[in-house]
């Protein structure tokens, strides 16, 4: 196999793995730019999977089990959101109580389906034309998952959305100064609570993702670390979608070439790989910078009407 | 502030630890009833569940002795996370460096050739060392670069999974070990004494407890305990004082990720005498001992408390498994309704209930436009 169809091939599945990591880290920049953060996303991602294979076995509709995976991501967020934001408790760890939560109940409620047979999977699906354009035709527009292709067009509507139109100015402003925000006479607890909400739909998705499309099985703890990867491009990525997109699209790479290199490289040492790279990323994220470009400013602090 | 049914809720000047206590009591039988009806939920009696959890736990030696042995880990972290949530570091890491600290000390424990009244000292040395070394990168990453530490914690956990996996399917996998994925057992000497007929290595155990104790000292009679208070309390204070931050932070950070390691080594010396998949060597305890940590309220000696609390916990977990055929994972579902029942009542604390004078209540603006 010469280079150039090797990186195709790679690039091509990165896109694949880099999926449930675009979804959720999408979800998670609007989550952030209101000014809440939430680190149950691997809570959220495992009761999403769990609810898309759990519909996708008893429906046989994968397209449903899909949707109810976000529905029920959303719901399951909503947990975090009376948490934070109406009792104001500490969001870190409100965020892991999710996670530790979600993955205890998946494991409770998932006992039945474990070793099941998933028969009716989401298919993935090659763009008629697209796919026809020489490098990036056999890389992004044939055999991918459809919701390779709608997270890309919903990574570029968020965006425009964001920094395009008033209500991208309306969430930034919640998560800058939320204090100017309801002095216009906005109400910055719904805001957050459906950035909020929006965040764990994302999540679910990705999770549905899972267990319906990448590998159509249910395990206990499927995601297997992915929510937190996710929650790490969302700071690599600056809380800007355009950015998130490619962070995802990297992240997958890294995943991908841990499996191609095996042969040469024990696969636990290779499976670090994408742990550490967070770290690095951090880092040369943090170096790179002067002062906290990016950042919301009020990142993680409750809002409390009538405080100075 | 509000009222209702004839008492108001008053602001206090300092949280009354019979009130915590009380507080935290009351979320813990709400998660009991919540967990009992998971428990009908999943076709199981509750009453009957704890029952068995009741006769299988506390009612005979062998199953005390499990929460005992749950407890050693938990009480380690927990006091070391108690310190390092103190001074505002969210160390989420305990789990690896736990994993780190077993790591390091089985490397001397297999490889160093040592006497053997030296053998287990050194190990535990290690493995603290080991232990506060991997927690070293997180904080110094925080305090240099101001990254945050929840994450970079984290991500070093799954660094340490997949370190121990390496080692024990790859270089240091045993000759003995044929098919499986774990190393030679570690001579007499690199083993922790236990009592008879049971896992209970109570040398850790003792460590553990005296760590508690000493480190209730520290924080509440020392220059350097008064540091880490006031950097927990109010970061800007202590920027106005002048106080060395970084020291402080740093030195938390050892001592947490030291603590984590310890509980590594005592896992290994006391139960495996090998090390083996990293899933079996650590059950969860590092996040867990958030919830231990959290329990505590910030005091090391409360840790005495909380930590067997959740031995109790894990070793119902055990028993719910053999017995009852549940899965593991209902220790973590009720892990996690009693953390979001503790969040949710930790505003309560600063407040106090009290009777409500005859007259008309009186309603201060600053809480009612509140709107929700």
């Amino acid at each position: 196999m010469d280079a150039e169809n090797w990186l195709v091939g790679i690039l091509g599945r990165a896109f694949a793995f880099g999926t449930p990591l675009l979804w959720a880290a999408l979800g998670e920049t609007y989550v952030e730019r209101a000014g809440v953060v939430n680190l149950g996303m691997e809570g959220m991602m495992l009761v999403g999977a769990l609810t898309g294979f759990a519909v996708a076995h008893s429906t046989g509709n994968p397209a449903l089990a899909i949707l109810l995976a976000g529905v029920a991501g959303a719901v399951f967020s909503l947990l975090h959101a009376f948490m934070t934001i109406t009792l104001r408790a500490n969001q870190y760890v409100s965020g892991l109580a999710l996670t530790i939560l979600g993955t205890g109940a998946t494991g409770l409620l998932g006992k039945a389906y474990e070793g099941q047979p998933l028969l009716d999977t989401l298919e993935n699906i090659s763009v008629p034309g697209l796919k026809d354009i020489p490098i990036l035709g056999p890389m992004l527009f044939t055999d991918q998952s459809i919701l390779t292709y709608l997270g890309i067009l919903i990574g570029v509507l968020l965006w425009a959305l964001l920094f395009r139109s008033r209500m991208g100015v309306m969430l930034r402003s919640v998560g800058e100064n939320p204090k100017a925000v309801d002095a216009q006479g906005l109400n910055v607890t719904l805001i957050r609570y459906a950035a909020v909400v929006f965040g764990g739909f994302m999540a679910g998705v990705a999770g549905g993702f899972f267990s319906v499309a990448y590998r159509p099985s249910w395990t206990q703890g499927t995601t297997g670390g992915v929510g937190w990867i996710a929650l790490a491009i969302v700071i690599f990525g600056r809380w800007n979608p355009l950015y998130v997109m490619l962070g995802s699209v990297f992240f997958g790479a890294l995943y991908v070439l841990s499996f191609r290199l095996q042969e040469h490289i024990s696969p636990e040492l290779l499976n670090m790989m994408p742990y550490l790279c967070v770290i690095l990323v951090l880092v040369l994220t943090a170096l790179g910078k002067k002062g906290s470009g990016g950042v919301p400013e009020a990142l993680g602090t409750p809002y409390r009407r009538g405080e100075r | 502030m509000k009222q209702f049914a004839g008492f108001l809720l008053q602001e206090r000047k300092a949280p009354s630890t019979r009130w915590t206590l009380l507080l935290s009591l009351v979320s813990i039988g709400v998660a009991l009833v919540l967990l009992g009806v998971v428990f009908s939920l999943y076709g199981i009696s509750p009453i009957k569940a704890y029952q068995t959890i009741f006769t299988g736990t506390l009612t005979d030696w062998s199953g005390f002795s499990a929460v005992l042995q749950r407890t050693i880990p938990l009480l380690l972290i927990g006091v070391g996370l108690v310190m390092a949530f103190r001074t505002l570091f969210f160390n989420i890491g305990a789990e690896g460096q736990l994993l780190v600290g077993a790591t390091a000390a089985a490397g001397v424990g297999l490889f160093v050739p040592l006497p053997d009244p030296l053998t287990l000292p050194i190990m535990l040395l290690v493995g603290f060392l080991a232990g506060a070394a991997w927690a070293f990168i997180p904080a110094l990453l925080k305090l240099k670069l101001q990254i945050n530490e929840v994450i970079t914690t984290l991500m070093l956990n799954y660094v340490a999974i997949n370190l121990v996996n390496y080692l024990v399917q790859g270089p240091w996998k045993g000759k003995t070990a044929y098919g499986y994925a774990y190393t030679d057992p570690l001579k007499d000497s690199a083993w922790m004494p236990t009592l008879p007929g049971t896992n209970l290595h109570w040398g850790t155990l003792i460590i553990a407890v005296v760590f508690a104790v000493v480190t209730g000292l520290i924080l509440g009679r020392t220059t350097e305990g008064f540091r880490m208070r006031i950097l927990g309390e109010s970061p800007s204070v202590a920027k106005y004082l002048g106080m060395n931050t970084l020291k402080t932070t740093l030195l938390v950070m050892l001592i947490s990720g030291g603590a984590a390691g310890l509980a590594g080594v005592g896992e290994l010396t006391g139960i495996h005498h090998k090390l083996l998949d990293p899933l079996q060597l650590s059950l969860g305890y590092g996040y867990t001992a958030i919830i231990v940590a959290w329990l505590a309220r910030g005091n090391p000696l409360g840790v005495l408390i909380t930590a067997p609390f959740f031995g109790l916990i894990f070793a119902a977990g055990d028993v719910m498994k053999v017995t009852l055929q549940m899965p593991f994972q209902i220790v973590d579902v009720f892990n996690g309704i009693l953390l979001f029942l503790l969040i949710a009542t930790e505003p309560l604390i600063r407040y106090k209930l009290v009777k409500a004078p005859e007259q008309t209540p009186i309603h201060t603006t600053r809480e009612t436009p509140n709107g929700r």
